[in-house]
């Protein structure tokens, strides 16, 4: 029956969407409700299994759209109404979507089960048994904030998504909150995970503003309404539609860490390396991408905020690999590459190249994933060697003897220590350098492509940036894994058990073959996306092929491959050498290394002129001038002294006396402690308050 | 009709009948009075229900309403008068349900003449309600004055070291500005030979608008004090920083609300044409209460300063959304009266809490807590992410319409103070993101807080319901919007017919 069904009618099953929000949810409140009694196992298997089936959702909605290309709208409830504003919980169904559902849910998947194993040593190391719990928690919470985010039917329910995963964002930063990136007593991961919070709730505002300018232009913000009458409220008023867009950038910049709103996203790697690899890798900081890829048909009515949207990307990809360049720490050059990749996709649809952006998304979840799993998997070897060395035991508290198992100038030789963890980056390394025929060379050549046909400047932007991105990655893999080792450490790190290496085989392969999805020629991934784009008139091209293109960041790659190599291969880094990029750029890399101190900018111009601020706001206009001063000198001093004056010396006090004697039992007992310590002054005030208003009702009445 | 058993009757003055009982009771027996005290309080919430379910939300007009001559003396007409709306049934819920929850927390906490606390408590509910029903203007200002004198005492008297300075200061800072409300009462009473609110409601627009303005200033005086109103918040941080924690709940709860209220029930009704005509200004003072209160609340050493302070800025909000005169304005400026008292009640439940374990509220002292005391971490954090306003949870809905509404007011006439309002959510993530940490992140490194004892099981219950309500309201306002709905929609209509009306 079912089957004949689906035959002739083929799978529907939309009604299915808002379990991707459910599943998540389910597994965090039992882990949260049983899981004190629960093994590790069991919880980190529980909050896979609840984050898998989201996946399993995806899929058969995936499988749906095949058979219904024009996707569902599903109805869950009313939220707010008020008037004409009309807030629903609904979850569109289309094949943008369903792609962010994809990717999520299957990503999000592999590293929770990567966290099982990578928590438990971390937990270990760290000897709280009890946050294991509170991982996977927070993990659950942010597939399921995730989740809304992607699969929202308008821009308020997808802004519920957005805070949410800032807000798993903020928790997961400062996961632990009481120690610093080497696992000192320190305030730093809390603070990071601040930065991260309040950086978002800046570029929030700017969603905000959007949805507020939206509303009471469309008088609506579901994405239906919104796009189906952009056509005509650009040809009437086409500032507003350049302000919506504008505003919602600065919530991208926020959220996809662009300039200038990037600085949090280096910090952020203060979380947990799953923490790194899923949500400020994979998919959280996508969210702007997406976000500018589902208001394609707004963006398409303001060319100026294109090209906006287009420099702001080509510039922060340039910028942030430059800073790529100089660090030390391997999570940070992998942070800088994802805010510089970030920069790639940005560009990709503030230009209109919306496939080649989301294609970029995908691809880049793959690698960055992978990369970052692998970073982890590294800095778990090493401390499994630090662990062994014989002196380690007993130096434990020695300050001078604190390790930085992340720093790269420690590492060196780890080809044979961690064979696997190796190929597997390298695979990674590959993909993000764009070297045919691995995942980023597709989806980057086919944004380059478009970028020589759209927009000239971000093409040779995006070219340079190409460039450094291959040279950076490459300095890392000989940094990290030639040579030889820097560190004891090192020299007896020990390969990673299989609950870490097999997610990392996945998303390797995944990264190795991923490029066939929009294979040129094929545009598998073009036309799935077309369905979408095609409801709202938006046209979308399938990139073509442009092997001037393909063979000129190809060849840039290999030079930058060759350059690493003359720098960091030939002669492998000794310990205690300086970097040899330093001798050649001297203040540049300087200045690479210091990201630019763009962050001592910001302390300069805006964070410590706000605290001085409020500290002058707090303590000298509200209390010593207006607290203490105005209330207590001017106001209370000039009353006491005419209270003192007239009550007290005109009208006869025993008079006033008598009746405030009077006033009832209750009034007595208070007063036995009034008394101690004021002189009877608030009778004094009450009275002359009442006697002020009885003259001024006597004057009226007799008026 | 036997208005002994009237719905609201029974809620207003049930308290005072406990607050009665009360007195036959030996000081002694503690025990005794916190549990006539607390059965009393929850009787009068269930009565609140009970007159929830009579309530018919999609009336917009006055229900169950009582209007008796009380006091006719020459030519005077002063009726008791009562009644329930959309405006007020939210406020007189949330009064019901902060007194149980607030006298729950002093179970510990106070130990000192518990009898004369809990007969005090009790009066101050029956105040307060008094104030949300009260239709006839004598009738409310009588229950407005009445409800100082136990606060008055409350702080007075189980405060902190500077309580007697505190509690004075209150006291007098808020009658200063009853005063001139007095004299706008009587001015009305006098030429318009009536207290009652419906009908000055009716014949507001009628009056001059330059008349208006004066009237809608004196009434204004009172209230602005009360919200508090940037700059007349002086007397907010020491009567929080002193009164005790129950005091601090009922006063960030409900008392601010009877100020927002004001404005809501008979600034803006009974005086149309300034209302529209002063909204700027008001909505001015809203914004630099917002961004003022939200800048200063991050400079404070002190943590109950600093949620003292961030109230300032979250009546700004509410203030903003009211005098947006709009629909989604008013219905957002309801709403966060009701999210205030349960983010910030629920803060100062928090604060209190600590308080009596550690003695101190400098938050220097603290640091690293959530190790100490998982339970109270999780829940802190949840109520912070209320106040901040975290989409999914209620403080996000109310600033939201509140946002929307004013953006796109009429009265208000430019999107400009939205915007910078929009500002303050910005500021209340630094300064609640920095109270967190400062309490609850870092190294737990101080002995002192090592061994620190998690919530018990009498401390979660007072959190439970506010918990509850701060999902739900997140999650599924529209029953809460439904109830305020129709009134609201009356008074706007109102504020267009009278608009229409100056115009011609």
């Amino acid at each position: 029956m079912i089957l004949s069904e689906v035959a002739t009618h083929g799978l529907d099953l939309f009604f299915l969407v808002p379990w991707v929000v459910f599943f998540p949810v389910i597994g965090l409140l039992i882990n949260m409700i049983f899981g004190g009694r629960m093994s590790e196992k069991a919880i980190g298997t529980l909050a896979s299994t609840a984050s898998g089936l989201t996946f399993v959702i995806a899929t058969l909605l995936a499988l749906s759209l095949r058979t219904h290309p024009e996707g569902a709208t599903v109805f869950l409830a009313k939220w707010i109404q008020i008037g004409t504003l009309n807030l629903q919980w609904a979850f569109r169904v289309d094949t943008l979507s369903v792609t962010m559902m994809m990717v999520v849910g299957g990503v999000g998947t592999l590293i929770h089960i990567y966290a099982i194993g990578y928590m438990h040593e971390d937990v270990r190391n760290k000897n709280d048994i009890g946050r294991y719990r509170r991982f996977f928690v927070f993990f659950n919470l942010f597939i399921a904030a995730m989740m809304i985010l992607v699969s929202s039917d308008n821009y308020l329910m997808l802004f519920v998504g957005w805070e949410g995963v800032g807000l798993c964002s903020y928790l997961l930063i400062g996961f632990w909150y009481d120690k610093d990136l080497l696992g000192r007593d320190s305030i730093e991961n809390a603070v990071a995970g601040k930065k991260a919070f309040i950086a978002n709730r800046i570029g929030d505002f700017g969603f905000l503003i959007a949805s507020f300018l939206m509303f009471w232009t469309f008088k609506s913000v579901e994405f239906g309404k919104v796009f189906e009458m952009a056509g005509q409220i650009a040809s009437e008023n086409p500032g507003m539609i350049l302000a919506i867009t504008l505003f919602m950038l600065l919530g991208v910049t926020g959220k996809s860490a662009q300039i200038p709103l990037f600085v949090w996203l280096p910090d952020a790697m203060a979380g947990p390396t799953p923490v790194s690899a899923l949500i400020h890798a994979a998919t959280m900081v996508t969210a702007g991408v997406y976000l500018v890829a589902r208001s394609a048909p707004l963006y398409m009515q303001a060319p100026m905020a294109q090209t906006a949207v287009t420099l702001v990307g080509a510039i922060t990809a340039l910028f942030a690999a430059t800073i790529a360049v100089g660090q030390y720490d391997i999570k940070k050059v992998l942070a800088y590459s994802t805010i510089s990749q970030l920069g790639f996709m940005v560009a990709a649809v503030g230009m209109g190249a919306f496939v080649a952006g989301m294609f970029h998304l995908v691809m880049h979840a793959f690698f960055k994933a992978l990369l970052f799993l692998s970073a982890g998997s590294v800095i778990l070897g090493i401390e499994r060697g630090h662990h062994h060395l014989p002196h380690a035991e007993h130096d434990e508290d020695d300050e001078e003897e604190i390790f930085d198992p992340g720093d790269m100038r420690n590492m060196g030789g780890l080809r044979k220590r961690m064979p696997i963890t190796f190929w597997v980056y390298l695979i990674g390394a590959i993909a993000l350098a764009g070297i045919p025929p691995f995942a980023g060379f597709f989806s980057k050549d086919e944004i380059l492509a478009e970028a020589t046909g759209l927009n000239k400047t971000a093409y040779i932007l995006l070219v340079i940036a190409a460039f450094f991105t291959a040279f950076y990655i490459a300095r890392q893999i000989w940094m990290v894994f030639f040579g030889k080792a820097r560190h004891e450490a090192t020299a007896h790190a020990e390969e990673s058990p299989p609950v870490i290496t097999v997610p990392l085989i996945i998303l390797a392969f995944l990264a190795m073959v991923g490029g066939l999805l929009n294979f040129p020629g094929v545009h598998t991934f073009t036309k799935w996306l077309e369905h979408t784009y095609n409801v709202f008139h938006v046209h979308i091209h399938a990139g073509e092929f442009n092997p001037t293109v393909a063979i000129t960041s190809t060849v840039l790659a290999l030079i930058a491959v060759y350059l690493a190599w003359l720098l960091y291969g030939r002669n492998p880094l000794k310990k205690e050498e300086p970097d040899p990029l330093r001798k050649i750029l001297g203040p540049v890399f300087v200045g690479m290394n210091h990201k630019w101190w763009v962050d001592e900018l910001y302390w300069a111009i805006i964070l410590n002129p706000y605290i001085a601020l409020s500290r002058f706001f707090a303590e000298t206009v509200d209390w010593t001038f207006w607290h203490d001063w105005f209330h207590e000198k001017v106001i209370a001093g000039s009353y006491q002294w005419l209270s003192h004056v007239l009550l007290s010396q005109i009208i006869d006090l025993g008079f006033i006396d008598a009746i405030a004697n009077g006033l009832g039992s209750i009034t007595k007992k208070s007063a036995s402690v009034l008394r101690k310590i004021q002189t009877g002054y608030v009778r004094n005030y009450a009275l002359s308050i009442f006697l002020g208003v009885v003259l001024i009702i006597g004057y009226l009445i007799i008026k | 009709m036997n208005y002994l058993l009237h719905p609201l009757i029974l809620v207003t003055f049930f308290p005072l009948l406990g607050s009665l009982a009360l007195l036959f009771i030996k000081p002694e027996k503690k025990n005794t009075i916190r549990w006539v005290a607390l059965i009393t309080s929850l009787l009068t919430f269930i009565f609140s229900l009970l007159m929830l379910a009579q309530f018919n939300a999609n009336n917009p007009n006055i229900q169950m309403e009582i209007d008796n001559p009380w006091i006719n003396v020459a030519g005077w007409n002063i009726n008791f008068h009562i009644g329930v709306d959309g405006l007020s049934i939210l406020l007189i819920l949330l009064t019901t349900l902060l007194t149980p929850i607030s006298i729950l927390s002093t179970w510990t906490a106070i130990d000192k003449r518990v009898k004369d606390f809990m007969i005090f408590f009790l009066l101050l509910e029956t105040g307060m309600i008094g104030v949300f029903i009260a239709l006839d203007l004598f009738l409310f200002y009588v229950f407005w004055e009445f409800t100082l004198v136990p606060m008055y005492l409350l702080i007075g008297i189980w405060g902190g070291p500077r309580r007697i300075y505190a509690a004075i200061k209150f006291f007098l800072y808020t009658m200063a500005g009853s005063i001139l409300m007095l004299l706008a009462i009587l001015w009305l009473g006098i030429r318009q030979g009536t207290f009652s609110v419906p009908e000055l409601i009716a014949s507001g627009a009628n009056i001059p608008v330059y008349i208006q303005i004066w009237l809608f200033l004196a009434f204004a005086a009172a209230f602005a004090i009360k919200v508090p109103m940037w700059p007349l918040h002086s007397w907010l941080p020491d009567a929080h920083v002193q009164a005790p924690t129950a005091g601090s709940v009922i006063l960030a709860g409900v008392m601010l609300k009877m100020g927002t209220y004001g404005f809501l029930r008979f600034n803006i009704p009974m005086f149309p044409n300034a209302a529209i005509k002063l909204a700027p200004w008001m909505a001015l003072f809203a914004v630099i209460g917002i961004l003022y209160g939200a800048a200063v609340s991050y400079a404070q050493k002190d943590v109950k300063k600093l949620v003292a302070y961030s109230s300032v800025s979250h009546l700004g909000f509410v203030m903003l959304g009211l005098f947006a005169l709009n629909p989604q304005g008013i219905q957002g400026g309801i709403l966060q009266m009701v999210n205030h008292g349960l983010s910030t009640g629920a803060l100062f439940l928090l604060v209190g809490m600590i308080y009596e374990r550690r003695h101190t509220r400098d938050m220097d002292a603290f640091g690293g807590l959530w190790k100490a005391m998982p339970v109270y971490g999780a829940l802190t954090l949840i109520v912070t992410l209320s106040s901040m306003g975290l989409p999914g949870l209620n403080g996000f809905v109310g600033e939201f319409t509140i946002l929307l509404g004013s953006f796109g007011s009429k009265a208000i006439g430019s999107p400009w103070f939205a915007g910078f309002a929009a500002i303050g959510v910005i500021l209340a993530a630094v300064y609640l993101l920095f109270m967190f940490q400062k309490l609850f992140l870092g190294p737990l490194d101080k002995e002192e807080n090592k061994i620190l004892k998690d919530l018990n099981a009498r401390e979660i219950i007072t959190m439970v319901p506010l918990l509850i309500l701060i999902f739900w309201i997140g999650l599924y306002p529209k029953p809460f919007f439904a109830l305020m709905a129709p009134a609201v929609d009356k008074l706007v209509a109102a504020l267009q017919t009278a608009a229409t009306i100056a115009m011609h």
